[in-house]
């Protein structure tokens, strides 16, 4: 979860976005409810980019966002992942066509098929998504009697080494590895696609490795920088337009 | 109830490069030619433009220049006792859409396919024996040869920019180039583009190993050029962003830059871009086609083009695709061994390793499509003996980049973790400092790897989807065995910090990307038993209706498709001017 969050009082966004709604009860009397006079607050506070969740409802919104800090954790190597807006183009990938599942075959019978022919769920990516954090917070709840926002980081490593190494399945929930594929996929979307996805914030992922971005021009940089380093200007999309 | 529309001489459906050289060639002849495409109308210097275009996600991720598979794609399996399944989203192979076709998006891989191709049956038996054939192998000579084809490859390579180095001209053996390519009448249309450090310590490698390195020719145009029809490209920029983008400086050989202008230009000519061609008419006797069937996607429109001659110039499986929702020809039967149409579908077969060194670097995001530098010593050439390894075919081994960004491209040493401070840390330290080297091998035809219509599933206009039988057989295994050891032993002489090490496919799946080389379907051969079309790719069944693409390749090489696609297009251009139009009927008497 990102600072703003969690601010020192301890509490988690989830609790306080639900006394919001019990506040906003209040607010129609007339009266502004301490809550949402502080919600209102915090979001004054808050980047500029983080535009509030397109698909993400509270819960999935706090998996997400535990998920991309403890998979992208803030080092000397990077900021973390909430403040890359990894958990900003997650969310916005799935409110997006892809999510919707604009080129993928929807029709049926369904079938589970062969690993061999790849995708056959009835799902889009984006219900695959909300199907799997159900299942994981479920998986969680079941062994650490929290979701997964709430566990501590070794039982987070835990439950990721269990998703992509195939040890966790889901009872009732879609296909624990395909529902890793998806989360993987996005989160590295998210690190290394162009900052106007909403993710790569600042080019974190880029400066990571020494991507310069939409640097187009290189025909004279072939035998200049055989075997030297380059380094130029990271640009995005959004520098150049 | 359909409109039917004015006849017209010529209607093409699909329209990248074999549609395009059609165009125009035979609109340049006096022919008034309408062209269907189905996808988008692309012009280059508005959709594939800066800063736009350099977007990995949309263009690499999301396919943006893809087919749309929720509208229309493949059921797969590898056997025939499986059920096969939709192909619910690209992932093996990725056919292009829109005006421009695959060739907007290529790499520019420019090969001549030669005789090792084309009398690969022929060949074979006479160096080892018929024995040496497995009885399930249905390879066949293709009914051409390359010096029937070297005129047309020469026409291609200089249409299309392609930058290279001659390893035979005439016969003279050219140091530098492919020492075992077929001869050339003279030199590529551009020199060689410059080399990155991938390619030079690949082709040091080789080199010191006694293979033959020379640089991959490919329709990446070194400098700016002029073709023959006046077409101008512009200088490669090696910006990276090559392999399934359009190319903003012009330089890569593509119909969007060349041919299709020309036929644009010319009065003949008329494009209907979102027209969905759905079905090939055949007249009462089943003898000739008398045209088209198509729904425009805007509107939902259906019409029908009457035309004198039909040419199917789309993606090659969809090509096939239409000959059998059409009922033009026998459809193939894998058990009885009857009827041809959906005989002998191909793939490739390839591996790869990943090298790392420490204090090298190679600058991934500095390349053009075609920057590798190659060897060909274990594929067209009988200097390599396949007796003791009991294969046909070969494999050709490439080291050097394509397009590697950083969303798809970013090597660690296999065992590092997928997350957190080490993954970030090795990903860092490597990425700057990674290589890969590749194999391509071909593929050989197997009585049950085919195409026919599947039984269940339905694309958007309620047609049956077309079903794809495939899988690799022990020939594949074998190559591929042989090609992983090759390609490990090459990465061993560069003495890497690390290597990640090649292994050979058993099996074929459809996750993730490997090749959109599918070839076969409706294949060439010499009479109308073991072939669809003529060796002027002419149906034996209609003699109005031709169809140019991979899918009559008898069989797959190891080599890029596109040389014989674009060879082909122009000699097929070249024989219903010079041939069909004085005398129409069939040019090859069955």
């Amino acid at each position: 979860m990102s600072d703003q969050d969690s601010g020192p009082q301890g509490f988690a966004r989830r609790d306080f976005l639900k006394g919001a709604v019990v506040g906003g009860a209040a607010a129609a009397t007339g009266t502004v409810s301490p809550a949402v006079a502080a919600e209102t607050q915090l979001q004054a506070a808050a980047p500029a980019s983080q535009l509030g969740y397109a698909f993400l409802n509270i819960e999935e919104a706090a998996f997400v966002e535990a998920l991309v800090d403890h998979m992208i954790p803030a080092d000397d190597l990077s900021p973390k992942g909430t403040d890359i807006g990894l958990n900003i183009y997650i969310d916005r990938a799935l409110a997006g066509g892809w999510g919707k599942g604009e080129r993928l075959y929807m029709q049926g019978p369904w079938k589970r098929g062969t690993p061999n022919q790849g995708y056959q769920l009835p799902l889009t990516p984006a219900q695959l998504y909300r199907a799997g954090i159900e299942a994981t917070n479920a998986h969680c709840r079941k062994t650490y009697g929290k979701p997964f926002d709430r566990i501590d980081v070794k039982q987070r490593e835990e439950v990721l080494v269990g998703l992509s190494g195939g040890k966790i399945t889901f009872e009732n929930g879609p296909p624990a590895r395909m529902f890793w594929g998806t989360v993987y996929q996005t989160v590295m979307e998210g690190m290394f696609s162009d900052p106007i996805y909403g993710g790569n914030r600042d080019k974190a992922g880029w400066k990571l490795i020494g991507f310069p971005g939409a640097v187009a021009v290189h025909r004279e940089h072939v035998a200049q920088y055989r075997d030297k380093p380059y380094t130029a200007d990271i640009l995005g999309i959004a520098d150049l337009s | 109830m359909a409109t039917k529309l004015k006849d017209v001489d010529v209607v093409v459906v699909g329209l990248g490069w074999t549609g395009g050289i059609l165009s125009k060639e035979l609109t340049e002849a006096g022919l008034k030619v309408v062209a269907l495409e189905r996808g988008n109308p692309f012009n280059p210097a508005n959709d594939f433009a800066l800063p736009n275009l350099r977007d990995e996600l949309r263009y690499v991720v999301r396919h943006e220049l893809m087919q749309n598979t929720a509208r229309d794609t493949l059921t797969i399996r590898n056997n025939i006792s499986q059920e096969a399944l939709p192909m619910r989203r690209l992932g093996s192979f990725l056919p292009g859409e829109g005006v421009g076709g695959s060739a907007t998006h290529w790499s520019g891989h420019t090969w001549r396919w030669t005789d090792m191709e084309f009398k690969v049956r022929s060949m074979y038996e006479e160096r080892y024996g018929k024995s040496f054939i497995p009885d399930d192998m249905t390879i066949q000579d293709w009914g051409i040869t390359y010096n029937e084809l070297e005129p047309y490859y020469d026409r291609f390579e200089y249409t299309a920019a392609v930058s290279g180095k001659a390893g035979n001209i005439k016969g003279q053996i050219v140091a530098g180039g492919n020492p075992f390519e077929a001869p050339r009448a003279r030199d590529y249309a551009l020199p060689p583009l410059t080399p990155i450090n991938s390619s030079v310590l690949f082709t040091e490698a080789a080199k010191n190993l006694g293979y033959h390195p020379f640089p991959r020719p490919s329709a990446n145009a070194s400098q700016p050029y002029t073709n023959p029809d006046g077409s101008q490209y512009g200088a490669c920029q090696y910006c990276g962003y090559c392999q399934r983008f359009g190319c903003e400086a012009n330089a890569k050989g593509s119909p969007l830059v060349s041919v299709i202008p020309i036929a644009m230009r010319n009065p003949n000519f008329e494009l209907r871009a979102h027209s969905w061609v759905t079905k090939v008419i055949k007249d009462s006797d089943g003898k000739k086609v008398t045209g088209v069937a198509y729904t425009n996607v805007l509107t939902g429109e259906e019409f029908e083009q009457p035309a004198n001659i039909v040419l199917l110039c789309a993606y090659a499986i969809n090509n096939v695709h239409l000959m059998l929702l059409s009922g033009t020809g026998q459809p193939y039967d894998p058990a009885a061994q009857t009827g041809v149409v959906g005989k002998n579908y191909c793939y490739q077969n390839g591996v790869s390793a990943t090298l790392f060194f420490e204090g090298k670097y190679f600058n991934p995001f500095i390349s053009a499509g075609g920057s590798n530098a190659t060897i060909d010593d274990f594929n067209i050439n009988w200097a390599f003996d396949r007796g003791p390894h009991n294969f046909i075919g070969g494999y050709n081994v490439a080291g050097g980049f394509n397009t590697a960004l950083p969303i798809g491209f970013r090597p660690v040493p296999r065992g590092t973790p997928q997350w957190g401070t080490a993954w970030k840390a090795a990903t860092k330290k490597w990425y700057q400092h990674g290589m890969t080297i590749n194999a391509a091998g071909s593929v050989m035809a197997n009585r049950n790897n085919y195409f026919d219509l599947d039984p269940t599933y339905r694309n958007a206009f309620g047609q049956p989807l077309m079903r794809m039988t495939f899988d690799y057989k022990d020939n594949e295994k074998k190559m591929g065995k042989h090609s992983a050891d090759l390609v490990n032993s090459i990465a061993k002489s560069m003495n890497p910090t690390h290597v990640n090490q090649a292994s050979s496919r058993d099996s074929w799946t459809v996750v993730p990307y490997q090749s959109t080389h599918n070839t076969g379907g409706t294949i060439m051969g010499t009479n109308p038993k073991n072939s669809v079309v003529n060796k002027y790719l002419q149906s034996w069944d209609c003699h109005n209706l031709f169809t140019v693409g991979a899918n009559v390749f008898p069989h797959n090489s190891s080599y890029n498709p596109t040389g014989p696609v674009g060879a082909l297009a122009y000699w097929t251009a070249d024989a219903i001017k010079n041939r069909y139009l004085k005398s129409p009927g069939p040019l090859v008497q069955a």
